[in-house]
């Protein structure tokens, strides 16, 4: 029986990867200057989406809420085998806490209509919260599997799933539809296909194209007016039309959501201030690798009673 | 049913036995509660939940909600969801707290999304305070400030809900002190009753297995904690034996976890436990930030790494530029000389 799953994933900075090129002089992090990657577990999710396709048959949507840019996640999951890829963007979603977001997700979810799964990763690497699925679940009036390691059977309705619980794993038999988040250690992402990757390449919206031009324009030192932008552009938009090249775009409007729900305005949570972790080398003894230099430590700590 | 804008917080438990992070956050709890003026609540579902509710009112809860039910002996989302909303409408706290655990993690969102609260997930701290809307708007007195890292670790968000009740937050385990309980103390507990659906109950669970844990990293005074620098399962001997002379436990990074050199009982770090204890040995670790959360704050760290520009460095009180191999074996020597 063929199912279809709906896939939540999310374009993250690259938290994990901080290099030298993201450091500013003042020991903090600079977010922009970081690689925008695809959030991890939700490459995750995306696999057992896949996964479940190869098995069952059926389709594999995948949604995104994000900036222009985040076409770039679109085109990934295209080359990894999704049937289809919709980006959900608008200015008046920035700035969305978790409950704004699940909000704007859900609202999409319903546009996209009739479904078997939600399938999201456990927690994007920026935010770290482990709530968007959640709360997704609840405003769409399912019910929940978090911590998914494995789908152990899917039979009709009914799905037998392995999760991590707390010192441990449990099995647990559930009825569809059904949220699910996934954990980074349920599965390897395949990788990109050559073949999927020749075909969605080229595959852009409008927002991408205008984004790119104004770059261009901005490097070569200008700063180009939206006229001349929307002059450049407009031939290479007709072009993705005509050929068939374009990502599906939504905003708040397609998606009818309340103004009053999406973005800041509807995010209960503030956040009050930011304090960058700054690395300082702390008062640091430098101990000889020598039987001197370690005799002389362990004396030290005996002595203040740091060890007996 | 009782009085409104108290502190709550979500206790979990398993087998009748509260876990420690529920505790802790009752301890801290009534730390906010005492602070604000108003009473501390603990809501907790199960069965033959009495001896546990009358810990909760010796750790310092004025009334616990207790929900006893067969069905809801082990945790499932929808029917807890059910129990604690309803006891949050009836009681209208202004602050509810659950522990970051994976249980924690899957409910207090869900319950946040009903109620359209605002939740901030994963707090390392919890004050009082107050708070001025930028550009010189509505001020708000005594706001709970949910202090959080984010960004894998590199920065520390003070996140507030001004308007909406009640303000929530998961705290991780080993965050927050556990304090000695008052047995004297007098609490109320009231029974809690849920209107449940059928299909609160469709979710069942086939199967549990949960291992008690091999090593207790929270508890221990001394760590000797191993990375990918250890190089093998069969090396961790060496870190063993050290524990051993000194009276330590072992720890290990991730790294060494997901290499196969450990088992996971003792990953230290942000997706294993977070420690603070006296003594701090990290072997052949390199300092990723993730690591770092989980240790930073012990009191003495000692870092051997081969790598004089390691990250563990930057947090470490003594930095020993060598080869945990020839450093361990003198550490121990000179341990049993001393």
């Amino acid at each position: 029986m063929p199912y279809h799953c709906i896939v939540l994933a999310k374009q993250v900075p690259d938290t994990k990867n901080i290099t030298g090129q993201a450091m500013k002089d003042d020991g903090t992090v600079n977010r922009a200057a970081l690689p925008a990657i695809f959030n991890p577990e939700d490459l995750n999710a995306l696999e057992l989406a896949l996964d479940l396709r190869d098995r069952f048959g059926g389709r594999v949507t995948l949604i995104t809420m994000g900036p222009p840019a985040a076409c770039e996640l679109l085109r990934d999951a295209l080359y990894r085998g999704a049937d289809e890829a919709i980006l959900l963007s608008d200015r008046r979603f920035a700035a969305a806490d978790t409950l704004a977001t699940s909000y704007a997700l859900s609202c999409a979810i319903r546009k996209i209509g009739p479904f078997d799964l939600v399938i999201g990763g456990r927690q994007a690497i920026d935010g770290d919260t482990a709530q968007v699925g959640p709360q997704t679940a609840e405003k769409l009036g399912i019910n929940q599997v978090t911590y998914v390691e494995k789908v152990l059977k899917l039979d009709g309705r009914t799905i037998e799933i392995e999760r991590a619980i707390e010192g441990g794993f449990e099995s647990v038999r559930a009825q569809l539809p059904l949220l699910l988040t996934v954990t980074g250690t349920a599965n390897e992402p395949r990788p990109p296909r050559a073949k999927r990757l020749l075909q969605y390449r080229h595959y852009t919206t409008a927002p991408e194209i205008a984004g790119r031009i104004r770059k261009q324009i901005e490097q070569s030192g200008r700063t180009p007016t939206d006229a001349e932008i929307a002059a450049a552009a407009a031939p290479l938009v007709e072009a993705a039309v005509r050929e068939k090249r374009t990502l599906t775009l939504w905003d708040a409007d397609t998606v009818a959501a309340d103004a009053a729900r999406i973005g800041g305005r509807g995010s209960p949570t503030k956040v009050k201030k930011i304090e960058s972790i700054v690395l300082m080398g702390r008062d640091l003894a430098w101990i000889e690798p020598n039987e001197e230099g370690v005799r002389g430590l362990v004396k030290g700590l005996v002595e203040e009673h740091i060890i007996g | 049913m009782s009085d409104k804008n108290d502190v709550m917080v979500f206790v979990e438990q398993n087998e009748g036995q509260a876990a420690d992070v529920s505790l802790e956050l009752v301890c801290k709890g009534r730390e906010l509660a005492d602070r604000l003026r108003v009473g501390l609540s603990a809501v907790v579902c199960g069965e033959r939940l009495s001896s546990l509710a009358e810990k909760l009112v010796a750790h310092g809860c004025d009334e616990v909600h207790v929900a006893e039910d067969a069905r809801l002996r082990q945790y499932r989302t929808l029917p807890y969801a059910r129990v604690v909303s309803g006891v949050i409408r009836k009681a209208q706290p202004q602050i509810v707290l659950f522990g970051a655990s994976p249980v924690g993690r899957d409910l207090a969102p869900r319950i946040a999304s009903e109620l359209k609260a605002g939740l901030t997930a994963d707090c390392t701290d919890l004050q009082i305070g107050d708070h001025s809307e930028p550009g010189g708007g509505k001020e708000y007195k005594n706001l709970l400030y949910q202090i959080r890292p984010a960004f894998g670790g590199n920065i520390i968000a003070t996140i507030v809900c001004p308007e909406t009740r009640p303000q929530m937050a998961t705290v991780r385990e080993g965050v927050m002190k556990m304090t000695p309980p008052d047995p004297k103390r007098k609490g109320k507990i009231l029974p809690a009753k849920a209107a449940f659906r059928d299909e609160d109950f469709l979710l069942e669970i086939l199967h549990r297995e949960r291992k008690e844990k091999t090593v207790n990293l929270r508890a221990a005074n001394i760590v000797v904690s191993g990375g990918a620098g250890v190089g093998s399962k069969e090396n961790f001997k060496l870190l063993f034996d050290l524990a051993h002379a000194i009276g330590g436990v072992v720890g290990a990074s991730r790294s060494a976890v997901d290499s196969g050199f450990i088992p996971k009982d003792h990953q230290v770090g942000q997706t294993g436990a977070t420690v603070r204890p006296k003594l701090y040995i990290a072997c052949g670790i390199s300092g990723a930030v993730q690591h770092r959360a989980g240790m930073q704050e012990s009191a003495k760290i000692i870092a051997i790494n081969t790598d004089r520009e390691a990250p563990i460095f930057d947090v470490a009180h003594y930095g020993i530029v060598g080869d945990l191999n020839a450093v361990i074996p003198m550490l121990i020597k000179a341990y049993k000389s001393k």
